[in-house]
């Protein structure tokens, strides 16, 4: 079982920080299949939210097929996302370095190189969906 | 039929002020709604008005379908916790469970039992000798005990310190979610109840300001800067909620279903918080008609 907390600073929905939370602790092997999450009467009784935001994130989980309620029983992990990309982020760690190195050689400080990164991120993602 | 409060030009005055004007409202079941504004801006009024312990001088209210406070069965049907959570100094909590258990139909004995022993307090005790959080909760189980299809809360955490604020939402949203209860609390600081509601109601200077859900008034709300810009030449599906502005630059806040396409504006979303306080800093109808909206630049 895990337990979710709320940073209230970060601007992110407390529904989905719980959906991020679920992922990142299935992407770091701490929630199995089959394991419960906890029940919605626990987390408001732990978080004082809003019920309405547990089962929005819940639904969503589920939506996104990897976890599935049973009705009077509670919800539960269905798939993990431990899977085979873990592999390649390495190599991907190595060319983002490098990369990394270049930017600084060009003259780039912190801040030009985070911009640059979210304009690019956001231009690709965008360029996905269109 | 799925409002829990439906009200229709409504309005109160007391001898020659009126503390609530031309209200029209529709809230649907199963949601928390925090009803927010300045102290003195209606709120209590409002409430007063849907429990029934007012009769508005103008307008419709109904709760639930029925007049509020019109029968036994309308009155089994809505709790109220006033303001400060009144409870009666020289009755014991025991006493107050059993008067509850007399005056409601519907009590929930057991449910009663099992929230004071939770919270770890002694039946016995006076409730006149319980701190203010104690006291809050003791109002909150007899709210709930009383089985109501709708709870209505004035101001329940607004005299509470932070750690008992945190623990009266988290029961009261423990109430919620085994409960299936409509929850209507009021509030003049949203930061406290922002996280519990899902509905919005924000009331100054007697009127409603805006009102609704909550992720669909943040996804609907948006913060634009730029250059300075005349407001009144943006696109006609974006309303205006504030605008500021300094010699060379504009930062608007405004209310649109479409999305933003000047590539001139930066936008950003907006917290609750902010909306919030861009509602109750916004002139009101009277300031609007005398103040230019944007002088004139030489």
């Amino acid at each position: 079982m895990i337990e979710f907390h709320l940073d209230g600073r970060t601007g992110v929905s407390p529904y989905l920080q719980i959906v991020q939370q679920v992922r990142h602790a299935l992407r770091l092997g701490l929630l199995r299949q089959g394991e419960q999450l906890p029940t919605v009467k626990d987390v408001v009784a732990q978080l004082a939210i809003n019920p309405n935001t547990v089962l929005k994130a819940y639904r969503e989980l589920e939506h996104d097929g990897l976890v599935a309620a049973r009705p009077g029983v509670g919800t539960f992990v269905t798939r993990t996302l431990t899977d085979t990309s873990l592999a390649a982020h390495g190599p991907l760690r190595q060319d983002l370095q490098r990369w990394l190195a270049k930017a600084r050689l060009a003259g780039l400080d912190d801040e030009s190189i985070e911009a640059l990164f979210r304009t690019s991120f956001r231009s690709a993602t965008e360029a996905e969906i269109a | 039929m799925t409002a829990v409060l439906r009200a229709q030009g409504l309005g109160k005055r007391y001898r020659r002020r009126w503390a609530l004007t031309d209200c029209t409202l529709d809230i649907p079941t199963g949601r928390v709604v925090g009803l927010v504004g300045p102290n003195g801006a209606g709120k209590s009024t409002l409430l007063n008005l849907a429990v029934g312990t007012l009769t508005p001088t103008s307008g419709t209210i109904e709760v639930l379908g029925g007049r509020p406070a019109s029968g036994a069965a309308q009155l089994a049907k809505v709790g109220y916790v006033a303001q400060d959570t009144p409870t009666y100094a020289g009755l014991s909590i025991a006493d107050h469970l059993r008067l509850g258990a007399h005056l409601n139909p519907g009590w929930d004995g057991a449910l009663a039992q099992t929230r004071i022993q939770q919270l770890g307090l002694d039946p016995g005790q006076r409730a006149g000798k319980l701190s203010g959080g104690q006291r809050a909760q003791l109002a909150l189980t007899l709210g709930v005990a009383k089985r109501p299809e709708l709870l209505i809360l004035d101001e329940p955490v607004a005299s509470l310190d932070p750690l008992a604020r945190r623990e009266f939402l988290q029961d009261l949203m423990q109430a919620v979610a085994e409960q299936e209860l409509s929850v209507v609390l009021s509030s003049h600081l949203v930061s406290d109840v922002d996280r519990a509601c899902d509905y919005l109601i924000v009331l100054v200077e007697s009127r409603v300001q805006v009102c609704g859900d909550i992720e669909t008034l943040l996804a609907t709300h948006f913060r634009l800067s730029g250059p300075r810009r005349d407001p009144t030449t943006l696109p006609a599906d974006q309303q205006v909620i504030t605008a500021s502005h300094t010699d060379r630059q504009s930062t608007l806040l405004v209310r649109t279903e479409a999305p933003i396409l000047d590539p001139a504006w930066t936008v950003s979303e907006l917290t609750l918080e902010d909306l919030v306080l861009a509602y109750m800093s916004r002139p009101t109808a009277a300031d609007r008609n005398v103040r230019p909206v944007l002088e004139v630049q030489r």
